[in-house]
Formats: structure tokens, sequence, C-alpha cells
């Protein structure tokens, strides 16, 4: 069977470092960092102090005080972000087949606070289990794609998405397919997380995954920079309607881009470290240019997961080095985690629409926090250091991986006018 | 108004983010305060912490309106 074409019509974010698509491009172009101290509770024990929170965000401006209480803050950000795309679509949801509109909807974690909050309850008392009844669905990951069914009557798949840092790739290559296969017109896809509280900073300390600059917070996510020390925890929503090609011409929608393949795999190697010579990593960009049609010299930017940890950026740079050859070096690759912070389970959608938005505007947004090269790294390769670059973009692919050595690779096309 | 009755309509307004007025004696959480079941379990739930009783299962079936919840608190605090 002839697989159908598929287009981002919508947009939608809820960043670190705005609010809303237009926010977080401004931001984007001008090289801002969302890091800042933590106030969402006291770090005065907590080795890393600071965070990419969501700012001026008030619950009570997008929802009333009974659904403020029934949704953690990770499902707030999957309905503000989802609801923006859905708008700036234009889809008229009066007239199209809601049994055709799904959401697919990527979370690493799910409701952190929410579990966090119950058991320190429970700890607290006498060992009677008096757990709230919203705690269970507050909590899991599928209740934000359940949320956004519920409030728009989409009643077509639905499901969320666990790969850790993965997992909204994987919404929008699962949201791709059921389209490209005529499972659905119009799929609400991207994802969201809210892992900033004690539970979170405390679980990924242990880690040593955070950095721990915390004299100069700003500073601290500079992906592929020699002192680089680790991610910044960042949290908020990223959503993208997907939409069948033909049932958005035929609406007349504004296109952003065609969503022509994604790539996955697994490392199958450790539980958190990354494969040394990025094995699963140079497998998943290789299959979604397979999946994509595309050659390798046809790619010309990637945002790349470049958390800012010593061990993963160093193989994933290695890893594009191998897939693109002698092209590497004319790609403008960077990272945007250098500005909104690790976002998990929402990275991979707030990513791709950095990289949609990039090619909207021929503007490359800048990998900031750049001082001292690493002499690990190929310095033939452009990781649009510090400032934006003007680019005409045809083709850009954005990576994201996952604890637990999940990859995925989206790719996206310009329309052709 | 008793002194329980306050607090019960004051526990029914901040979970079910409800009116003060529409909290009458004989107002059902589920068909005139918009309570889902997960809501009434939680208001039960908050019942017992407020007034430090317990609520069995059994009794908690038969607690559907405002006027029910004060009446069962009253008796149980007697």
């Amino acid at each position: 069977m002839e697989l159908k074409r598929v287009v981002v019509t919508g947009l939608g974010a809820l960043t670190p470092i705005g609010n809303n698509i237009s926010e977080y491009w401004e931001a984007l172009k001008s090289g801002k960092s969302g890091a800042a101290p933590i106030t969402y509770f006291d770090t005065s024990l907590f080795k890393t102090k600071f965070a990419c929170e969501i700012k001026n965000f008030n619950a009570t401006d997008h929802f009333d005080r009974k659904e403020v209480r029934r949704l953690d803050r990770f499902a707030q950000y999957a309905l503000v972000a989802s609801d923006e795309a859905i708008l700036d679509s234009g889809v008229d949801l009066d007239v199209v087949d809601k049994y055709r509109i799904g959401v697919i909807w990527g979370a690493g974690i799910g409701g952190l606070e929410t579990f966090q909050n119950e058991v320190i309850d429970f700890a607290k008392g006498d060992g009677t289990p008096r757990f709230n009844p919203f705690f269970i669905p507050k909590m899991i990951a599928d209740i934000a794609p359940g949320n956004i069914s519920i409030k728009h009557g989409f009643m077509g798949p639905n499901y969320a998405t666990v790969s850790a840092c993965a997992s909204s790739a994987n919404a929008m290559i699962d949201a791709l397919n059921y389209i490209r296969l005529g499972y659905s017109d119009i799929m609400v896809t991207g994802g969201s997380e809210a892992a900033v509280t004690q539970a979170g900073m405390g679980g990924f300390n242990s880690m040593h995954a955070l950095s721990t600059r915390n004299e100069d917070p700003k500073k601290a996510s500079r992906p592929f920079d020699a002192n680089r020390d680790g991610f910044v925890l960042g949290e908020g929503g990223g959503a993208l309607i997907l939409e069948e090609y033909e049932h958005a011409k035929a609406r007349g929608a504004k296109i952003y881009a065609e969503v022509i393949g994604g790539g996955m795999s697994s490392d199958a190697y450790h539980m958190t470290a990354p494969h040394p010579e990025g094995k699963g990593v140079i497998a998943v960009m290789k299959n979604c240019l397979e999946n994509s049609g595309l050659k390798p010299e046809d790619v010309d930017t990637i945002n790349t997961h470049g958390t800012s940890t010593p061990l993963g950026d160093v193989a994933e740079l290695k890893a594009i080095k191998n897939v693109f050859g002698d092209h590497a070096k004319n790609i403008n690759i960077n990272s945007t985690k250098s500005m909104t912070g690790h976002l998990l389970g929402a990275a991979g959608a707030v990513e791709a629409i950095a990289s949609i938005l990039a090619m909207q505007n021929s503007l490359v947004p800048p990998t900031i926090n750049h001082e001292t090269a690493d002499e690990n790294i190929d310095p033939d390769l452009n990781l649009t250091l510090n400032t934006p670059q003007e680019r005409k973009i045809k083709v850009a692919m954005s990576n994201t991986f996952g604890f637990g050595g999940h990859n995925a690779c989206v790719a996206f096309k310009k329309m052709d006018e | 108004m008793s002194d329980i009755a306050s607090r019960v309509k004051a526990i029914i307004v901040d979970k079910l983010g409800v009116d003060e007025n529409e909290v009458v004696t004989e107002a059902s959480f589920t068909n005139d305060l918009g309570a889902d079941s997960l809501d009434t379990v939680e208001l039960i739930m908050e019942f017992e912490k407020e007034f430090d009783i317990q609520i069995p299962d059994d009794q908690a079936e038969n607690i559907s309106t405002v006027g029910q919840a004060v009446s069962y608190i009253e008796e149980a605090k007697k």
C-alpha cells in the first residue's frame, strides 16, 4: 500500500524560555538561557540548586480550581501546549470527524510530584493507606493524552509513549505512522514533563547526571564545551498537530513542514551510559535517513540530543561523523538544550519544534555557552556556537536518546512551494 | 449554621470548586455539585480528616447530600 504523506499544521510550546511558540522562537534566536535557582522547594541540602523552570505560569489562568487539583503539572503543560497547537492549526473541531483524530503523547516519568507528595503523606502517617483517590489518575503518564482527548472529544488512537528522554520523539513517530497507514487524519502529538521536584532533582543528582554549576546557572548547560559537567533539568511541554497532507490541503491549512520519516533503535548496552562508539545512535540516524528516503547529503541541520554531559555529547558527534562522512562538516549542528535545559520526555517535541521554526525562518538557533573547545570533538564540525546562523534549510533532523538506551530521530522537510 | 455544617461547607467549596451559595442542605454531590465518583471518595476522606472520624465504606455510600454529611458527622461526634 502507498503511505500517506504527513505534514505539520499546528505548533504549541510551553518552555523554560518562552510560554508560547512566538516567545519560544524569540528566545531561541536571541540565545536566552532558561536556567535559574529553583523556586519550587528549598534546595539548601541539594547538590544542584538550579533548573530550567517554567516562568510566570499560573495554572488558574488556564484551569478552574477543581481542574488544577486533578492535574499534575505535567498534564497541565500537556493541555496548555496542545491547546495552542490545536488553535494554531485552524482545524474546525465542529466539522471534522473526531473518530479520525488521535492523541499520542510522550512523558518520560509522568506525575512525579504527585507521586512524591502522596508517598510523603503516607510516610508521615501511622501506616494506614489513606491515599487520595486522584493519586493514581493524576500520576500515570497516559493521563496527559487522556485529558487532551477528554477536553476536545478526540476519539481516535490514544496512548502515551514512555522511553525516557526519547518519549515524545517516539510519540511523533507513532503519530506519523498512524497517519501514513491511514488510521487517522489528524494526530495531536508531543510531550510534557514536570520533574523539577525534590525526587527528580535528588534522583538525577544521585546519578551524577546534573550540572552542579550553582555559581552560574545560566552558563551551566554548555553542550560540546570542554568544561561541561552534566545536564540542566528542564520542564514544560511541546505539541505538534500532524495531519494527512490531502486533508490539510483540502481545508486550506497552513503547512509548516512535511514529516518525512523517523528512525528508532536501541543501544542494548547499559541502563544509563551511552554506547562509547555510539552504535545505537549511528543506527538510529541511518534508520531515519532510510525511512525518510534521504541521502546523507540531503540533511542541512541536526538538532542534537546534546545534553551537555561529558560522555553523551562526544559519542553523538562521533556517530554523526560516522553516518554523514565528509558531509558532516556541512551540517549546522546545534543543541537547543543549551537554552531550554533538558525537558526529558518533552525534549523530542520542543526540539523538533525548534527545528521546524529554524526551517521556517532560515535561521539555526545557537548552541550557547561555548567557551572552550573539547579536544575530543572534531573542530571541523559546525556546532552553531554562540550565535545563530542563517541557513536555507530543506531537511532538518532532530535526535533524542533516553536512559534505557532508547534512540529516536525524526526528519522534517520544507514543503515544495 | 452549626460549626460542623460550616466546616463541611468549606471543604465542599474547596474540593469541588463550587460557589458557596450552591452548597445547600439538600444539594447532591453528584447531581447538583458536579462531583464524580473520585470527588465523592475524596470528600469522605476530607471529612474523616477534618473531624477525626472513620466513615466505613458501607456508610459512606449513604452520604450523597450536604445534609446527609452534616447529620452523619454530628451523630459521629456526639
